[in-house]
């Protein structure tokens, strides 16, 4: 029962835009870390860290063993757990926490949540100097335990955490989306799926499913229910169909290209279908999974992470057993307008250190954040859905080869559609991008999906979905996600762009004073040489 | 005279009597105002159209970004009401009993019928519904006609949640799984007549400081228990309970 996710998503906006907004300009802040000599083991250290789990009691099971195994090395190092399901709670607690002064120590976080965080003084500790201690750093000579070098995370993985000129995270786990097929109804329908996805197969497909009989039943499943095509995150749907199409989203330093007239085309097509009844979302009807499950669904896309939901022999079920219906589930890339030049999102937890009084402690919580990307919890974690390890060390080691190789042998942890899921991203890799990260570029994300919800809603409460009913939806979207006060609030954003509107009378009095005044003395100049010339 | 002065008491009393019952609602007829939808008229609007009750505010779930989830009730059923627009000091006045005019869409989210998108402004009135007793409905397809009402289930016999670390059956849950701690939402099974179904404590509505919360932390398997809350939805009937008694 996933319901309590849906209330936090839309929970996050007023928290993050305040934040984004007033930052923490005129608070005091902390000192910067800096690096301690040595590691004090003779005192005791208690922290704590902020994790996200998948609704998944194993995932839950994993950080508690990888806490313990963490403490038998350090004894003097306690770490207490905090559990979470969704990265949106964690944005709005640590936001909360900041202005109180009790951030946790070790958060599992989104780059694009971080940039948030940094509005404040020294709130983030900057990674470059711990991971590069000789010592303490990543492999470092004085760390207990078989820590990954910087050379053994994936590079690209790593440079996802790089903005503002440092690194202030380090990538955890990594996911992209996938959409994961009803084939036997897509066959049923009388289609054969293509080996890359397109956006226009999809909607084809989905529209010649919403035939019915004179009862109501839609012919492809016998049932009432039918959304053939549903998007869990919309705000992904919009970022990738933009990227797709190399249309405006926003640049590394916070200009924003989302209200564009390509995002218009793109989102008259899904009002198209919106209104149909062929395309619906995860706000507005359920969670992909339960649909695709139930037979009402055939195009369910969704996180990699979330694949041990999905599929007639799901794992995990969050439907009564009597509902569910045989179908074969096959994992392909998200729907692609350039099928050979595929382009996908890369996301996935991250993990920062929050900044504190006591270097020593920032220094213990390092330790632990490194033991987080050791092996044992990277492979183990990775397992439990479809993410893949952040570290070659994990993804080439013999234990994970295995796992991969026996794919399908039952559907506990080696789940057909999970394991297919991981190798997805395995797999494509160098066809994933991520967004820019700035402060605001949280909000930013939440107005692309919006801009999708509520064109969906309004064309299934039958209005039209027009130039001027979009001209008003990019300026409402503006105003709630406050995007259009943002800029200038990084400090290259605006590069000088922003339109300032006419100058006042007195200073353009004040400037034409000073021009003809340089003009007079320019005269002046030339004519006293000319007459020295003469002379 | 001193007669006719106790008749005229006698009457003004059992008139102000009356008077109190009808604005706790009591027998009386729920007159809806001009424009606004009857309970029956409301259950056969189509989804995703507009609607416009008349209803009083049971309880509270959450409030945050000037939202507010809110379960109601009229005397003819109950609407749930997600993500309304409310500011904090209003949020503030909808107490118990608080009758209110909402404005907002039809919808569905998992088998839920709600409101979203609404608007709201406080009328005069007061209703607090009993829990209506449902519990021979349960298993049966009648059951859905009172989704969102307040409700009571009787005699119902707690079984194993699921099993902790250690394999030991468990009363109940934090999250669905387990994977949950303490704060989250509490899940527990319970039984009639060799069906079991889960109920939940919503931490939102109740939270780790409530009574109801910590019943349930005591909960045994095999227990008798007496419960009230309300008739929440999710992919089949899921109550949110805000009172439990072990008998």
């Amino acid at each position: 029962m996933k319901k309590k996710v849906r209330a936090v998503l839309l929970t996050v906006l007023a928290a993050a835009c305040g934040f984004v907004l007033a930052g923490c300009h005129g608070s005091k802040g902390l000192e910067a870390f800096v690096m301690p000599e040595e590691f004090d083991s003779a005192r005791e250290y208690e922290i704590t860290f902020w994790a996200k789990n998948d609704t998944n009691k194993t995932q839950t099971a994993i950080y508690e063993q990888a806490i313990a195994d963490f403490e038998k090395l350090y004894p003097n190092i306690t770490v207490n757990l905090r559990l979470y399901t969704d990265y949106g709670k964690i944005y709005n607690d640590v936001i909360t926490n900041i202005a109180t002064g009790t951030t946790p120590n070790v958060c599992i976080t989104y780059p694009d949540h971080i940039a948030t965080y940094l509005t404040g003084t020294n709130i983030v500790v900057p990674l470059e100097e711990l991971a590069a201690d000789e010592a303490y750093g990543l492999g470092g000579n004085k760390v207990l335990f078989d820590s990954p070098s910087v050379t053994e995370i994936i590079p690209q993985f790593l440079e996802e955490c790089s903005f503002g000129g440092h690194y202030y995270a380090l990538p955890y786990m990594r996911s992209t989306e996938a959409c994961y097929i009803n084939k036997t109804y897509v066959e049923a329908l009388g289609y054969t799926l293509p080996k890359e996805l397109t956006w226009d197969f999809i909607w084809e497909v989905s529209e010649a499913a919403m035939a019915q009989d004179e009862s109501g039943n839609y012919l492809v499943n016998g049932q009432k229910v039918l959304i053939p095509f549903i998007y869990k995150s919309t705000d992904n749907m919009m970022i990738q169909m933009l990227h797709q199409k190399d249309a405006g989203y926003s640049t590394e330093d916070g200009d924003i290209y989302l209200f564009n007239d390509t995002t218009k085309e793109l989102l008259l097509t899904i009002a198209e279908h919106g209104k149909t009844g062929a395309f619906s979302t995860f706000k507005i009807s359920s969670y992909p999974a339960n649909l695709l499950n139930a037979g009402q669904c055939i195009f369910a896309i969704d996180s990699t992470a979330g694949a041990t939901w999905m599929g007639t022999n799901a794992p995990l079920l969050d439907i009564s057993e009597d509902k569910v219906v045989e179908f074969e589930t096959v994992v392909m890339k998200i729907p692609q307008f350039e099928p050979e030049n595929p382009k996908m999102i890369s996301q996935g937890p991250s993990l920062c250190i929050f900044n504190k009084n006591d270097s020593q402690e920032v220094l213990a919580s390092w330790l632990f954040m490194q033991y987080l990307l050791t092996n044992e919890v990277q492979i183990a974690y990775s397992e439990t859905e479809g993410y893949v390890p952040v570290t070659l060390k994990a993804q080439q080691s013999a234990e994970y080869q295995n796992y991969l190789a026996r794919c399908g042998e039952d559907n506990g942890l080696h789940y057909e559609v999970k394991i297919k899921a991981a190798e997805l991203l395995l797999n494509n890799v160098e066809n994933t991008f991520v967004t820019p990260v700035f402060n605001g570029s949280a909000s930013l994300r939440d107005a692309a999906g919006g801009l999708i919800e509520n064109t969906v809603k309004s064309v299934r409460r039958g209005q039209e979905i027009n130039d001027a009913y979009l001209e008003k939806l990019y300026a409402d979207t503006m105003s709630l996600y406050r995007l259009d006060q943002l800029a200038g609030q990084n400090s290259s954003t605006s590069s000088g762009k922003a339109d300032l509107g006419k100058l006042p009378k007195t200073s353009v009095i004040l400037l034409a004073a000073l021009i003809g005044a340089w003009v007079l003395i320019t005269l002046y100049v030339v004519c006293s040489r000319v007459k020295k010339e003469k002379k | 005279m001193k007669k006719f002065i106790s008749l005229l008491l006698v009457a003004a009393l059992v008139f102000a009597f009356a008077g109190c019952g009808s604005k706790d609602g009591g027998d009386a007829a729920d007159v809806k105002s001009e424009g606004v939808m009857t309970y029956e008229e409301y259950v056969a609007a189509a989804l995703d159209s507009e609607v416009v009750i008349e209803t009083y505010v049971q309880a509270k779930q959450s409030w945050w970004d000037n939202q507010a989830t809110v379960y109601t009730q009229d005397k003819d059923g109950g609407y749930f009401l997600y993500n309304m627009a409310c500011s904090e000091e209003d949020y503030a006045k909808l107490t118990q009993g608080t009758k209110i005019k909402v404005t907002g869409y039809k919808a569905e989210w998992s088998g839920e019928v709600e409101i979203i998108d609404a608007t709201f402004e406080i009328e005069d009135g007061n209703y607090v519904a009993k829990a209506e007793d449902v519990t021979s409905l349960l298993g049966t397809d009648e059951l859905i006609a009172h989704q969102n009402k307040f409700v009571a289930f009787k005699g119902m016999t707690v079984e194993a949640a699921g099993q902790d670390a250690d394999g030991n059956d468990v009363a109940f849950l934090y999250s669905w799984d387990g994977s949950g701690q303490d704060g989250d939402d509490l899940y527990f099974n319970v039984s009639l007549n060799g069906e079991t179904y889960t109920f939940t404590v919503e931490s939102y509505l109740c939270d780790n400081t409530t009574d109801v919360y910590n019943a349930v932390k005591s909960l045994n398997i095999g227990d008798t228990v007496d419960m009230e809350g309300f008739l929440y939805w999710y992919e089949g009937v899921n109550p949110h309970i805000t009172s439990v008694t072990v008998k």
